[in-house]
C-alpha cells in the first residue's frame, strides 16, 4: 500500500483504538469514580478553596448556565485589556505592539469561544506574555468549558428525574487538572523531542546558506501546541499554524498533533456510552460520526493525491499529488486528512493551505463545518449532535405511533422549540453572513478586489468559508480572504458569540427540562434510540436539514468551481 | 353513524362544499394559524405582482409570461389543495353533526313544577330540572332517572338499533338528550346545562369547532415552521451569492424553489389528520372529548380490564359433574338439576343444559308438588324440597359445609380435594346436598372469549400491559389470567383497589387506560390518563372519562389505543415523506437555477429534465398535486403493525422515507415530459 495512505490508516486506527480507554476515563473522572489522577484532588481543592468555591453545590440548569456565562464574560475583560496593551506588558522581547480595538475583539472573542479565528500572525501580533496568559490560558479554560457543559450534559441524562446537573466549577477544574493537562504535558514533551522550541528567547537571526540574513520568530511554542491541538482550540502559535516548520516538525510531530485534534471529541463519545451505562448507544453514535469522517477522509484523500487536472493540462507530472500550499514534509494525504480531522471537530489548526485544496475537498471542509456534529468540539459537539437526536427522536417516535421520548423523557413542544431555533441559528448565521458580505462585494469591486485574492465562485467560497468557520467556532480559514478589517472583525465577532453561547445555552436548557421530567420506563413500543435505524435517522434528519440547506450556496461556490475544471 | 364506515372517502356532496370552504379559507386571518401555508400565500402573492410586471414590462428579464403565469396558477393551485385537505376532513365530521342536530331540533319536554306538568321547549330546561318522558317522547336532555324504568331507543346516537332498559337507581339510571322512549313512564333530573349537553358536545367536536391543538400537534407545527424559516433564508441568501458570482436568477425560480422545499405537503396535510383522528374515533362508536384524549390513547402503557364482559363471555357454565363417593351418577346429575329448577341465573341455566347433554331431560323429573327454596343471602344457597321429602340444596363450598354440620354430618376428604382442584383451574365448585349429605360437586368454568389471546398478544407487541380486574378469588383469578394471556390481574378487587393499582402504574411514569361504567368507577376513570365510560353507565362516570363508548363494548380500549397510534404515525410518516421529497426538488431546481451562467452544472441535473423552466413547473406541479393524492392516507391513516418499534421505524422508513425520495424523482421527471409538450 501505498505509505501516504498507510499513514492515514494508522492515525485513524490510533484516534479510534485509544479513545474507547481515554472515554472510560473521562467517565469515572465526571462520576467522580476512583482514578488514577486522584493525587491532584488536593491540588483541586486547594484551587476551590483559594477561589471560594463550595464544590459540594448542586446546580440546577439555570445557575449552572449563569455561571459559565459569567466567568466567560469576565475572560472577555481579561483578554480585551491584555491584547491592547499587551505592548507595555513583559515578556515581549520582539517589541509587538498591542492590537487595534476591532482586532484584540476579534481575537479575544474568538479564543474566548474556543474558536481561534484568527486574523493576525502570531509572531507579530501577540507578545510571549499574550501567547501564555490569553491564547493559552483561554485554549485550556474555554475547551474545559465546554467539556464542563457536557458533563453537566450527562449527569442531566443519567438522571431518571432531577433538577441537578453537578458543579460547574468542578467539571472545569477536574477537565483541566485530570484530562487536558496530562494530556498536554505528553504531547508537549514528544514535540520538544522532536525540535519545537519552548524559551523565552526573542527571535533568533541566522544566515542562511545562501548568506542572507533571517530572523526567526520562536519562543514558548510547545506549551501552547498541544492544548491548541486537545482542546480543539486551533489557533496557531504562527501565523501559518501547524504548517510551520518549527510549530510541526517532522511527520511524526504531525501524526501526534492530528491525533490530539480527534481524540477527545471521539473519547467524549465513549465517556457518554460509560457514563450513562449505555454502550450500544454510545457505539451507534460514534459509527455515524465516523462514518461521515471517514466520507469525507476519502473524497479529501482521493482529489488531493490525484492533482489538479488544469497543472495536468498544462503537461507537468503530479505524483505526490496537488501540492499547492502543501508541505512537502507532510505530503498530500496528511494535509487532506488534517484538512477533515480539523474541520469536523471544531479545532481548526491547519498543516496545509485550506484555499488551496482541491474545490470537493473544500466543500467536505466546509460542509463538515456546517453540519458540526461530526465529533465535534471538545464536550459541545455531542451537544450539537444531541439537538439532531432530539429532532430525530421527535419524527421518529411519531412514525412508531407513540409520542416521542428519549433515553425516557418526554420530548414535547418547548423542548423543540429551543432545538429548533439552535438547528436553526446555524445557517442562519453563517448565510445571512455571507450573503451580506457578498452583497457589498458585487456592488462594490473595489471593496471585493480588496478582500478576495480570487473572483467568482473561489471568491465565495473564500466569504462563506470565513463564516461557516466562524460559526462552527472552527478558526480555520480560506486565507485567501485579507480579513482583518473592521467589517470582518466584528461580523465575525457576533458570529463568534451567538453560535457558541446560543446552541450551549440551548442544549443545557432542553437537558436541564428534559431531566426534570417524570421518567417513563422503556416498554415494547418504546423507540430503541440505539439502534442502527434510529442512527440512520439521525444521520438522514441531519443530511436533509443541515446539509441540504447549503446545497445551493455550495453549488455555486465549490461545486461550480468543481464542474467548471 | 355505524353504517358510514364503509362509506366512500368522497362523497360529491362533502367535495362540493369543501371546495367552496376551500376558497374560503384562503383569508389570510384564518390562513395565519398555520405558519407553512402562510408563507406559500405570501409567495403567491409576490407572484402576483411579478406576473403582473412581466405583463406590462415585456422586458423585466423575468421570463416569459407564460412561465410566470403558470407558476402563478401552480401556488395557487397548491393552496387550495391544502386548505382543501382541512376542508374536506371537517365537512367529514359536519355531516355527521347535521344528522345528530336533527335530533335536538326543538323537542317539547315535559317539565314538572311542583307535581304539575307543564309543556316547555327543550332549550328551556335548566340543571336541576325535573321533566317527565313518556312512550314516544324524545329524551329533551341529559339527565337522571329518578323514578321509573323505561326501554330507549339510542340509535340516534349509537346507532344501535336495540332498545335498552334504563331505571332509576343504580349504574343503568342516566339518559341521553336526543333519544326515544319506547315504553313505560319516567321522570328525569336534568343534568347538563343548556348548550353543553353531551349532544351539543358531540355536535360542537365532530364539527371541529371546538378542536384545539394538541400538545404534540403544537410541537410538530413549531418543527415545520422551523424548517420553513431555514428554507427562506436559503433562498433569499441565494439572491445576493448570484449577484456575487455574476449569476442570473428571475424571481419566479426562487419563489419555486421555496414554495418546494418548504414542508408543504404534511403542513397542507396536518389538521386533516388530526381531525380524521377524531373522526375515526367517532366512526369506531368512540366519542372523545379532546383530540389530546386519543393521542394519549396511543401512548397507553397499561390497559385495565374487567373480566367479566371483556376476557371472558359474560357468565360462568356449568362444565362437569363430580359426584361424591358412594353417590351414582345419574342419580347426582338427577338431583342437580332438579336443585335448578327454580334457579333462572345464566348459570342455573347452563347446569340444565349440560344435564341434556348428559341424557337427562327436564320432562323426565318428577316435580309435582315440590317446594322451591329460592337463593337467599342468609343461608346462601337455594334448592327443592320434593314431595317425598328429599331436601336438595345447592350452593357454595361454605353454605353446604354449614347445612352439613348443622345436621351432625361430616364433610367429606374426597369432596374437598376435588373443590381444591376445581378452584386451581379457575373454576368455580358449586355443592349440591341430599338430606344434608354432600351428593358432590358441579364445576362451573368462565368462558374465555375466542380470540382474545391474539389480541393481547397484539397489545403486548405495542409494549402495552394488559390487568384484568375481578371480583374472584387470587386463585381463579390467576388461573384465567394465565389463561387469557393477560399480563397481570386484580383479584377480589374494589373500586380503591382500581384506583391504587392505576396511582402506582402512574407513579412510575405509565399512562393507564381504563374502562368503567358504574358511579363506584367513576374516580378511578377521573385517575386514569384516559377513561372510557360505557355509554349505559351513570352520568358520573361519563362525566369522569374522556372518553364515551357508545356501544358499551369493553373490548372498545383496544381499538382506541390503535387509533391513537394511528394518528401519531400518519403525522410522523407524512412528516418523513414531506421532508424527503427536497432531495430530488433540489436536484429538480437547483441546477435549473444556474445553468444559464454556469452551463457546467448540466451534470447535475441528473434526471436530464428538459429545460430549466419545465424544470421549475414540473417540481411545482409534483409539490402541487402530491397533497390532494395523500388526503385519502391522511384521512384513513396509515395501517399500525404490532410488530415492535423498531421494526415499525425500519418498516416506515423504508416505505415513507425512501419512497419520499424516489417517488419525486419519478414524479417530476414524468410531469417534464408533459410539461415540455408546452414549453
Amino acid at each position: 500500500m501505498n505509505s501516504e495512505i498507510l499513514g492515514t490508516v494508522l492515525q485513524i486506527a490510533l484516534m479510534v483504538g485509544l479513545s474507547y480507554p481515554l472515554g472510560r476515563y473521562i467517565a469515572k473522572v465526571y462520576k467522580g469514580e476512583k482514578n488514577g489522577f486522584d493525587f491532584m484532588a488536593p491540588v483541586e481543592r486547594w484551587f476551590y478553596k483559594f477561589c471560594g468555591i463550595d464544590p459540594q453545590e448542586e446546580m440546577g440548569w439555570k445557575k449552572f448556565l449563569i455561571v459559565l456565562l459569567t466567568l466567560n464574560l469576565f475572560w472577555f475583560f481579561w483578554g480585551m485589556v491584555l491584547l491592547v496593551f499587551q505592548g507595555h506588558l513583559p515578556l515581549n522581547p520582539d517589541g509587538n505592539p498591542g492590537q487595534s480595538p476591532d482586532l484584540a475583539f476579534n481575537t479575544c472573542i474568538s479564543f474566548m469561544v474556543n474558536c481561534n479565528l484568527q486574523h493576525y500572525s502570531g509572531e507579530s501580533g501577540l507578545s510571549y506574555f499574550t501567547q501564555l496568559f490569553v491564547i493559552m490560558l483561554f485554549q485550556f479554560v474555554t475547551a474545559a468549558t465546554g467539556m464542563a457543559a457536557f458533563a453537566g450534559m450527562l449527569k442531566g441524562m443519567a438522571g431518571k428525574t432531577t433538577r441537578n446537573l453537578g458543579n460547574f466549577w468542578v467539571y472545569l477544574v477536574k477537565s483541566v487538572t485530570r484530562i487536558l493537562m496530562p494530556l498536554s504535558l505528553l504531547v508537549g514533551f514528544i514535540l520538544i523531542l522532536q525540535g519545537t522550541p519552548m524559551g523565552f528567547d526573542g527571535k533568533m537571526e541566522l544566515t542562511t546558506l545562501e548568506g542572507a540574513e533571517q530572523s526567526i520568530s520562536q519562543g514558548p511554542t510547545a506549551a501552547v501546541v498541544p492544548i491548541k491541538q486537545l482542546g480543539t482550540n486551533g489557533g496557531g502559535y504562527f501565523g501559518v499554524n501547524s504548517s510551520h516548520p518549527l510549530e510541526n516538525p517532522t511527520f511524526l510531530t504531525n501524526i501526534v498533533e492530528c491525533w490530539s485534534i480527534l481524540i477527545l471529541p471521539m473519547a467524549m463519545v465513549f465517556a457518554l456510552g460509560f457514563y450513562l451505562k449505555r454502550k450500544k448507544l454510545a457505539y451507534s453514535i460514534f459509527g455515524v460520526m465516523l462514518f461521515a469522517y471517514l466520507a469525507g477522509v476519502v473524497t479529501s484523500t482521493y482529489f488531493e493525491m490525484n492533482g489538479n487536472p488544469e497543472i495536468d493540462r498544462v503537461g507537468i507530472a503530479q505524483q505526490y499529488g496537488s501540492m499547492e500550499g502543501k508541505e512537502t514534509r507532510l505530503g498530500s494525504a496528511a494535509t487532506a486528512l488534517w484538512g477533515m480531522t480539523t474541520t469536523v471537530t471544531s479545532n481548526g489548526s491547519v498543516n496545509g493551505m485550506h484555499d488551496s485544496t482541491m474545490p470537493l475537498s473544500g466543500m467536505m471542509q466546509m460542509l463538515n463545518m456546517q453540519i458540526n456534529c461530526w465529533f465535534g468540539g471538545v464536550g459541545v459537539g455531542f451537544m450539537n449532535y444531541y439537538t439532531f437526536i432530539i429532532i430525530a427522536v421527535f419524527i421518529s417516535g411519531l412514525m412508531v405511533g407513540r409520542t416521542p421520548e428519549f433515553l425516557g423523557k418526554k420530548v414535547e413542544a418547548r423542548e423543540m422549540k429551543i432545538a429548533v431555533i439552535v438547528a436553526l441559528l446555524h445557517p442562519f448565521v453563517i448565510l445571512v453572513g455571507t450573503a451580506l458580505a457578498s452583497w457589498l462585494a458585487a456592488r462594490n469591486p473595489e471593496l471585493a478586489g480588496a478582500w478576495l485574492n480570487n473572483p467568482s465562485f473561489h471568491g465565495l467560497s473564500e466569504m462563506l468559508y470565513e463564516y461557516t468557520s466562524a460559526a462552527a467556532n472552527n478558526g480555520s480559514g480560506f486565507e485567501g480572504l485579507a480579513d482583518n478589517t473592521p467589517f470582518w472583525n466584528i461580523s465575525t465577532g457576533f458570529v463568534l458569540i451567538l453560535s457558541r453561547y446560543l446552541p450551549i445555552v440551548g442544549q443545557i436548557a432542553i437537558v436541564g427540562l428534559l431531566a426534570s421530567k417524570k421518567y417513563i420506563p422503556e416498554s415494547a413500543g418504546t423507540l430503541k434510540t440505539d439502534t442502527a435505524t434510529f442512527a440512520f435517522m439521525t444521520f438522514a434528519v441531519i443530511v436533509i436539514i443541515a446539509a441540504l440547506a447549503f446545497f445551493p450556496a455550495l453549488t455555486l461556490g465549490p461545486i461550480a468551481e468543481y464542474l467548471s475544471f | 353513524m355505524k353504517n358510514n364506515k364503509t362509506a366512500s372517502l368522497f362523497p360529491g356532496k362533502l367535495v362540493r362544499e369543501s371546495l367552496i370552504q376551500a376558497f374560503r379559507k384562503l383569508d389570510p386571518r384564518i390562513l395565519f394559524r398555520n405558519p407553512i401555508l402562510f408563507t406559500v400565500e405570501v409567495s403567491t402573492f409576490v407572484m402576483l405582482l411579478v406576473t403582473l410586471w412581466v405583463a406590462f414590462d415585456r422586458n423585466a428579464g423575468q421570463g416569459s409570461l407564460g412561465y410566470n403565469l403558470t407558476v402563478l396558477v401552480v401556488l395557487f393551485v397548491t393552496l387550495l389543495f391544502a386548505n382543501f385537505a382541512e376542508a374536506i376532513a371537517e365537512a367529514r365530521g359536519k355531516a355527521q353533526a347535521d344528522s345528530l342536530r336533527k335530533t335536538r331540533e326543538e323537542t317539547p319536554a315535559k317539565l314538572v313544577v311542583n307535581g304539575e306538568v307543564r309543556t316547555v321547549s327543550s332549550c328551556r330546561l335548566k340543571k336541576g330540572d325535573v321533566f317527565e318522558c313518556e312512550a314516544g317522547d324524545t329524551v329533551p336532555s341529559d339527565g337522571e332517572i329518578i323514578e321509573g324504568l323505561a326501554s330507549i331507543d339510542e340509535s340516534a346516537i349509537t346507532g344501535e338499533s336495540a332498545p335498552v332498559i334504563r331505571e332509576a337507581g343504580g349504574d343503568k339510571s342516566s339518559v341521553t338528550g336526543g333519544t326515544k322512549v319506547l315504553s313505560d313512564r319516567i321522570r328525569v333530573k336534568v343534568t347538563a346545562q343548556p348548550g353543553e349537553s353531551f349532544l351539543d358536545r358531540m355536535i360542537a367536536l365532530v364539527e371541529g369547532a371546538s378542536r384545539q391543538k394538541t400538545p404534540n400537534e403544537i410541537a410538530l407545527t413549531i418543527l415545520l415552521a422551523g424548517f420553513s424559516l431555514v428554507f427562506v433564508i436559503v433562498c433569499v441568501t441565494l439572491k445576493p451569492f448570484a449577484d456575487y458570482t455574476g449569476t442570473l436568477i428571475n424571481i419566479a425560480a426562487l419563489i419555486s424553489l421555496f414554495v418546494c422545499l418548504i414542508p408543504t405537503t404534511i403542513g397542507g396535510l396536518l389538521s386533516a389528520i388530526g381531525i380524521a383522528g377524531m373522526d375515526r374515533a367517532l366512526r369506531a362508536n368512540v366519542i372523545t372529548k379532546s383530540g389530546k384524549a386519543v393521542e394519549t390513547a396511543g401512548d397507553v402503557d397499561t390497559l385495565l380490564l374487567d373480566k367479566t364482559g371483556t376476557i371472558t363471555i359474560g357468565n360462568r357454565k356449568a362444565t362437569r359433574f363430580y359426584p361424591a363417593a358412594g353417590t351414582d351418577e345419574r342419580d347426582f346429575i338427577h338431583a342437580c338439576l332438579l336443585a335448578s329448577l327454580s334457579d333462572e341465573t345464566p348459570e342455573g341455566r347452563s347446569i340444565v343444559e349440560l344435564g341434556r347433554e348428559n341424557g337427562l331431560k327436564m320432562r323426565e323429573l318428577n316435580t309435582a308438588g315440590s317446594r322451591m327454596i329460592r337463593f337467599s343471602a342468609e343461608t346462601k344457597s337455594s334448592g327443592v324440597d320434593l314431595s317425598d321429602g328429599i331436601r336438595i340444596r345447592k350452593g357454595a363450598y361454605d353454605a353446604i359445609r354449614k347445612i352439613c354440620a348443622d345436621a351432625g354430618g361430616t364433610f367429606p376428604q374426597e369432596t374437598e380435594g376435588i373443590i381444591r382442584k376445581i378452584s386451581e383451574k379457575g373454576g368455580t365448585p358449586l355443592v349440591v346436598s341430599v338430606n344434608e349429605r354432600v351428593a358432590g360437586v358441579i364445576e362451573l368454568q368462565d368462558v374465555i372469549k375466542p380470540g382474545i389471546q391474539e389480541r393481547f398478544g397484539r397489545l403486548r407487541k405495542m409494549g402495552v400491559k394488559t390487568v384484568m380486574v375481578t371480583g374472584d378469588n387470587p386463585l381463579t383469578a390467576k388461573y384465567i389470567a394465565e389463561k387469557a394471556g393477560v399480563d397481570d390481574f386484580i383479584a377480589e378487587a374494589k373500586p380503591e383497589d382500581k384506583m391504587q393499582y392505576i396511582r402506582r402504574e402512574q407513579h412510575q411514569g405509565k399512562l393507564v387506560a381504563m374502562m368503567g361504567d358504574g358511579t363506584n368507577d367513576a374516580p378511578a376513570l377521573a385517575q386514569a390518563d384516559v377513561g372510557v365510560a360505557m355509554n349505559s353507565g351513570t352520568q358520573a362516570a361519563k362525566e369522569a372519562g374522556n372518553m364515551v363508548d357508545l356501544d358499551n363494548d369493553p373490548t372498545k380500549l383496544i381499538e382506541i389505543v390503535e387509533i391513537g397510534k394511528q394518528l401519531l404515525m400518519t403525522r410522523g410518516t407524512l412528516t418523513t415523506f414531506s421532508i424527503a421529497n427536497d432531495v430530488a426538488k433540489y436536484f429538480a431546481i437547483v441546477p435549473a437555477l444556474f445553468i444559464f451562467s454556469v452551463p457546467a452544472l448540466e451534470a447535475l441535473n441528473i434526471m436530464h429534465l428538459h429545460s430549466p423552466q419545465t424544470a421549475i413547473l414540473s417540481a411545482v406541479i409534483f409539490n402541487a398535486i402530491i397533497i390532494p393524492l395523500l388526503i385519502p392516507l391522511a384521512l384513513r391513516g396509515v395501517k399500525y403493525k404490532p410488530i415492535g418499534a423498531s421494526a415499525l421505524l425500519r418498516r416506515n422508513l423504508f416505505i415513507y422515507g425512501l419512497g419520499g425520495i424516489i417517488a419525486p424523482f419519478v414524479g417530476i421527471k414524468l410531469i417534464d415530459m408533459l410539461v415540455s409538450l408546452f414549453f
